[in-house]
C-alpha cells in the first residue's frame, strides 16, 4: 500500500521540521490532529529549563477562531462569562464560556486585536457552537488553527530571550499586553501569556515564517539556556500553577454524554470570570439560580502529604467519601505534592483536612497510602516576576 | 413419536439461541428448520465454488456480547473481525471518507465544512445519549405498561426513572428522537449534503421508509447500539461470513443436547384445547412438546402456522395491521479482482468498509419516491463491502467477494409479483450504478447472486422480505413489538411463544430476543433461569 507524503493520518506543525530534530527521544503524542513531543530530551530537565531559564513549547495545533466585524464585541460579550468591554486592543483576557444550562463549554483566551478584531483560543474544537451563538450578530467567524503558528516561551530568561533575536523594548510589555515586530518583513505578534504561571510570552507568526523563528530563537536564546519543552513538562509547570486542563478536570459541557458530568464556573473555582452585572451572556440565567440554590461541587486545591503523587484518588472526610482528583503532581520548584479536586460542597474550605487514598506501585508491589491534604489558597507557584513591568532580567 | 419439552420454528440465530438456553436449562429442545441448511438470514453459503457469500445479513455488531460468551461462541468458531473507514462517492467524482480515526475524520469534515467537523462531536455525544437509554434494555424484555403485577411496575419505575434523569431538556430531546425522521435529525447537525447522507443510510436500511419519514432517526439509532469489544457503534465481518454466527450457535445448543431437524416445513402450531401442543410438518409427520416458539414473524406466526380459530380474533386483527414491509434487496457478487473505485485508494483505509453512491438526502428521498411508485429504485442507496480484504476465508487469494445490499425494492412491482425479468432488471440498474463508479467493476465480476424482496420471502421466509421481521418504528418498539399486550415474548395460546426479531428488542443479527424469550418460558415452567443478564453499561 502507498500513502502520499504528507498524507498521513496526524498533521504536522509549522515547526515540525525543527522540532523533529529537536526532539532527541522521538516521543510523540496526538493533539488536536497533529503529532506534537510528549517530551524532547527528558521531561524533569525540560520543567527546570522553564523553571530556571527559558522553554519553547509549540503550540501550534490550539485551536484559534478569527472574530471580526462590527458585531465583534457585542458577540464575544454575549458568548463568554467576563466583561470583553474590559478588554482593551491590545490586551488578552482569560475566560470560561458556558451553554445555557451555565454548564463551562471551554475555557481560553480573547486577544483583542484591533477594533472589531478578536481571536478566542480554545482546547475543544469552537466552528458549531460559535457558529449557531453568532446568529443575529453582523459578525464573521473564522476557524485560522492552520493559518496562524505559535510557540509559547516561558521562564526567568524568556524576556532576555526574545529581546536578544531584536524585540527591543519588549520588557515594557505588561501581563496580558500585545505587541507587534517585523520578523523579516513579516508581522511578529507577541503576548504575555502562557501556561506555566511564571515571566513568559506566546508568539504569533505566519506559518511560512514560523522555521526561520524557531531557528532564530533558539539561536538568540542559546546564551539563556533556552530549551524546548514537551506536553509532559507542561503539564508539570500548570499543576504548579494552578491552570485547569479542560478535558482533564472538567468535561467540556457538549461532550458530556452522562447527566450531570458537566461543571460550572463556580464549581470549578472560575466564579470570578463571571460577571452576572452583564444584562445578556450565555447560561446567566441558570448561574444566577445556581447562585441562589447553591452548586454542587467545589474545585480545591490540596497539599497532599508525602511525595506520592495523588492520581486518580479518592478522597474522603472521616469514612464518607467526598470527591475526587482530577490533577495530580509533585511540584519540583515548590517542593510540594499539589492536587486538583472536585469536592461535594459540603466540605472543603480553605484548611479543611481531608485524606486521599493513594495506589502505587514499585516492582509490582502495589501499596495504599491515606494521606493527609489540606485544602490550599490557590496555587504553590506564584513568583513575583511574573507580574512585574518592566519584565526583571532573571 | 418423540416427545420434546420444547419446539422451536425457524434455526435462525434467535432460533438457535432460544433453543440452546432451553437446552442449557435441561429441557429437551427440537429446533425445526424449513430449508436444508440452518442460519435463516444469517447464514454463509457457496453459491459460486470457493466462493463464500453472505448472503442475508453481511456485516456483524449488535450480537450481544453477553450471549456470544456466554454460550461459548468463539470456542464454536465464532471471530468477530472490525473494520474500519467507509466512503460516500459523489457524483462530482469527488468523495467523502469516514475514516475510523477520529482526527482524520474530522480533518475529511472540515474539507467539506468546518462548522460540520465540530457539529460531529455533539452529534456523536447525543446519539450515545440515546444509546445508553436504550442499551440496558436489550437484555431485557419490554416492561408492560398495562400490567399491575409487582415485576411490571418495578420494570416500569425504573424504566420511566432512566428517563426522567435525562432533565427536561434530555426527554424532549429523547421523545423527538424515537419519532422524527433521520434527514431532520442530521439537519439538527450538519450543514454539508454528503455528510448528511452519508450518515442518513442506517435510518433508512431495511425500512420502507424515506430519509424524511418520521420514524426513521430511531432506525439510526438501532444501527449505533451494538459494540464490538465494547467500542459501541462498531461493526465488523464474521470471519467466515455470517454462517459463523448461526454455526456457533447451533453447536453451542448441540452441545447442551439439542437437536435441530432440517428439511422440515412447518404446516401448523398444534393447539388443543387452547394450548399449544407441537406442530405439524407439510409431510404430516407431528413433533409434540408442551412449548412451541415461534422464530417466525409474526404474520408468519399468527397468519400462516396458526389456525385463525385458534386465536383470539384480536390477535389475529393486529397480525394483519402489522407493518412489515419490503423495501431492499441484495446482489451478491463473486470478483475476479479488486474493483477500483473512483478516486478511493485501492486496498486503502477507506475501501475496506461500507462503500455508498447516494451524496444527498434528496438522492435519497427520490430512491424512496420510486419505492411508493411500485418501483426498484432508478438509483438506489447500496451499501456495499468487499468482506474478502479483511477475511481470507471468502474467496481465493487475490480474488474478492463483494456484497451489496440495495434499497429500495418494493415487495410487488406496480401490485404485481416480480417476474424474472424485473429480477434481471433490477440487477442491470445496481450493476450499472456501481460500474459508473468502478470502471473495471463489470469486467471482474464472475457470478451474481441477486435477491428482491420475493427471494427473500420464498427462500428466507421473512414476510415480503422485510429484514427486521417488522419494520423498527416507534408504533411496533419495546411494549408494543410485535403487538401491546403479546410483547414479552408469551403467544396468546398457552405454550405458545415468540422468539424472533418481530419482538423486543428487534431486528439484525442480536440473539437479545431469543434469549429474553428464553428467560420467559423458563420463569413460566419455573426452572432455573439459564440467560444472562446485560452487561452494565456506566
Amino acid at each position: 500500500m502507498s500513502r502520499k507524503q504528507g498524507d498521513t493520518m496526524m498533521l504536522e506543525t509549522p515547526f515540525h521540521s525543527r522540532v523533529a530534530l529537536a526532539n532527541e527521544l522521538n516521543l510523540w503524542e496526538a493533539w488536536s490532529g497533529y503529532t506534537t513531543p510528549s517530551a524532547y530530551f527528558d521531561v524533569e530537565l525540560e520543567y527546570f529549563a522553564v523553571r530556571s531559564a527559558a522553554g519553547v513549547f509549540d503550540l501550534s495545533p490550539m485551536n484559534k477562531y478569527r472574530i471580526t466585524g462590527p458585531d465583534a464585541g457585542a458577540f464575544l460579550n454575549r458568548l463568554v462569562t467576563r466583561d470583553v468591554g474590559k478588554i482593551g486592543v491590545d490586551r488578552v483576557g482569560y475566560t470560561v464560556w458556558c451553554d445555557n444550562a451555565g454548564q463551562v463549554m471551554d475555557d481560553g483566551t480573547i486577544f483583542h486585536l484591533a477594533e472589531n478584531d478578536y481571536r478566542l483560543c480554545a482546547y475543544a474544537r469552537a466552528m458549531d457552537w460559535l457558529s449557531w451563538s453568532a446568529l443575529g450578530f453582523d459578525v464573521s467567524v473564522v476557524d485560522e488553527s492552520a493559518e496562524v503558528a505559535a510557540l509559547a516561551v516561558q521562564g526567568p530568561t524568556s524576556c532576555s530571550c526574545l529581546q536578544s533575536m531584536g524585540l527591543d523594548g519588549l520588557e515594557t510589555l505588561k501581563p496580558f499586553g500585545i505587541a507587534h515586530f517585523d520578523f523579516e518583513g513579516e508581522d511578529l505578534m507577541v503576548s504575555r501569556t502562557g501556561f506555566t504561571g511564571d515571566l513568559g510570552y506566546e508568539v504569533w507568526i505566519a506559518p511560512n515564517k514560523a522555521e526561520t523563528l524557531w531557528d532564530k530563537l533558539f539561536e538568540a536564546g542559546k546564551p539563556y539556556m533556552i530549551k524546548p519543552f514537551g506536553s509532559q513538562a507542561l503539564e508539570l509547570t500548570r499543576i504548579e500553577t494552578g491552570f485547569l486542563q479542560a478535558g482533564v478536570d472538567f468535561v467540556p459541557a457538549q461532550e458530556t454524554i452522562r447527566p450531570g458530568r458537566s461543571r460550572s464556573p463556580f464549581e470549578l473555582g472560575l466564579g470570578w470570570l463571571v460577571d452576572l452585572n452583564k444584562p445578556v451572556f450565555n447560561g446567566r440565567q441558570a448561574l444566577i439560580r445556581e447562585q441562589q440554590i447553591g452548586s454542587r461541587y467545589h474545585f480545591v486545591i490540596l497539599d497532599v502529604d508525602g511525595n506520592k503523587p495523588a492520581h486518580n484518588s479518592f478522597l474522603f472526610k472521616g469514612q464518607q467519601q467526598v470527591g475526587t482528583v482530577t490533577s495530580a503532581a509533585w511540584c519540583p520548584t515548590a517542593k510540594s505534592n499539589v492536587a486538583f479536586a472536585q469536592i461535594e460542597t459540603a466540605c472543603g474550605d480553605i484548611g479543611d483536612q481531608l485524606v486521599a487514598e493513594i495506589y502505587y506501585e514499585k516492582e509490582l508491589h502495589w501499596t495504599r497510602v491515606l494521606a493527609p491534604c489540606k485544602v490550599i489558597d490557590g496555587a504553590v507557584f506564584n513568583p513575583a516576576r511574573r507580574r512585574m513591568t518592566p519584565a526583571v532580567a532573571y | 413419536m418423540k416427545k420434546y419439552d420444547a419446539i422451536v420454528i425457524g434455526a435462525g440465530h434467535n432460533g438457535l439461541t432460544n433453543g440452546a438456553y432451553l437446552a442449557k436449562a435441561g429441557l429437551d429442545v427440537l429446533v425445526v428448520e424449513r430449508n436444508a441448511y440452518i442460519g435463516g438470514a444469517t447464514v454463509s453459503r457457496e453459491l459460486h465454488k470457493d466462493w463464500i457469500y453472505s448472503n442475508c445479513s453481511y456485516v456483524c455488531s449488535l450480537l450481544r456480547p453477553e450471549i456470544a460468551r456466554d454460550l461459548e461462541l468463539p470456542r464454536h468458531g465464532l471471530q468477530v473481525v472490525p473494520y474500519g473507514g467507509s466512503a460516500t462517492l459523489m457524483k462530482n467524482g469527488d468523495h467523502f471518507g469516514y475514516y475510523y480515526d477520529h482526527e482524520r475524520l474530522h480533518r475529511e469534515m472540515a474539507r467539506f465544512s468546518q462548522r460540520d467537523a465540530n457539529a460531529y462531536e455533539r452529534y456523536l455525544a447525543d446519539v450515545m445519549k440515546q444509546t445508553r437509554l436504550i442499551r440496558p434494555y436489550l437484555m431485557r424484555r419490554p416492561p408492560d405498561p398495562t400490567s399491575l403485577k409487582l415485576r411490571d411496575l418495578k420494570d416500569l419505575v425504573e424504566f420511566a426513572g432512566s428517563f426522567t434523569a435525562l432533565g427536561e431538556e434530555g426527554l424532549a430531546d429523547t421523545l423527538k428522537f424515537w419519532t422524527m425522521s433521520v434527514g431532520d435529525f442530521l439537519e439538527q447537525y450538519f450543514e454539508t449534503d454528503v455528510i448528511k447522507a452519508h450518515l442518513a443510510g442506517s435510518g433508512i436500511i431495511g425500512t420502507a421508509l424515506g430519509v424524511y419519514s418520521p420514524g426513521t432517526a430511531y432506525v439510526l439509532l438501532h444501527h449505533y447500539m451494538g459494540d464490538v469489544d465494547g467500542n459501541v457503534g462498531a461493526w465488523g465481518f464474521a470471519r467466515g461470513g455470517m454462517g459463523a454466527v448461526s454455526s456457533a450457535l447451533a453447536k453451542s445448543y448441540q452441545s447442551y443436547g439439542g437437536e435441530i431437524l432440517c428439511d422440515a416445513d412447518v404446516d401448523r402450531i398444534l393447539v388443543r384445547n387452547g394450548r399449544a401442543v407441537g406442530v405439524a410438518l407439510d409431510n404430516g409427520d407431528e413433533y409434540h412438546a408442551p412449548v412451541v416458539v415461534s422464530n417466525l414473524d409474526p404474520k408468519r406466526t399468527f397468519l400462516d402456522v396458526m389456525d385463525a380459530t385458534d386465536l383470539p380474533p384480536d390477535v389475529v386483527k393486529k397480525a394483519r395491521n402489522f407493518k412489515i414491509r419490503g423495501s431492499s434487496g441484495k446482489l451478491n457478487i463473486a470478483l475476479d479482482g479488486l474493483p477500483t473505485f473512483r478516486g478511493v485508494e485501492k486496498g486503502g483505509p477507506l475501501a475496506t468498509g461500507e462503500m455508498h453512491l447516494s451524496d444527498s438526502l434528496e438522492v435519497l428521498e427520490r430512491a424512496y419516491d420510486d419505492w411508493k411508485d411500485g418501483t426498484w429504485s432508478k438509483e438506489p442507496y447500496v451499501d456495499m463491502l468487499i468482506p474478502s480484504q479483511i477475511d481470507p476465508t471468502m474467496a481465493p487469494p487475490g480474488k474478492h467477494m463483494m456484497t451489496v445490499f440495495v434499497q429500495y425494492a418494493p415487495p410487488k412491482i406496480k401490485g404485481r409479483e416480480w417476474t424474472d425479468e424485473d429480477k434481471a432488471g433490477f440487477e442491470r440498474t445496481v450493476i450499472d450504478q456501481i460500474a459508473s463508479y468502478s470502471p473495471d467493476f463489470k469486467d471482474l465480476i464472475l457470478h451474481c447472486e441477486t435477491r428482491t424482496p420475493r427471494e427473500l420471502e420464498a427462500e428466507v421466509g421473512l414476510t415480503e422480505g422485510n429484514i427486521f421481521q417488522g419494520e423498527l418504528t416507534f408504533d411496533q418498539l419495546l411494549f408494543n413489538r410485535p403487538f401491546p399486550g403479546y410483547a414479552q415474548y408469551r403467544g396468546p395460546v398457552k405454550g405458545m411463544y415468540m422468539c424472533g426479531s418481530g419482538t423486543h428488542p428487534g431486528g439484525g443479527v442480536m440473539s437479545a430476543p431469543g434469549a429474553n424469550a428464553a428467560r420467559e418460558i423458563l420463569q413460566d415452567l419455573k426452572k432455573d433461569n439459564t440467560v444472562p443478564e446485560g452487561y452494565a453499561d456506566d
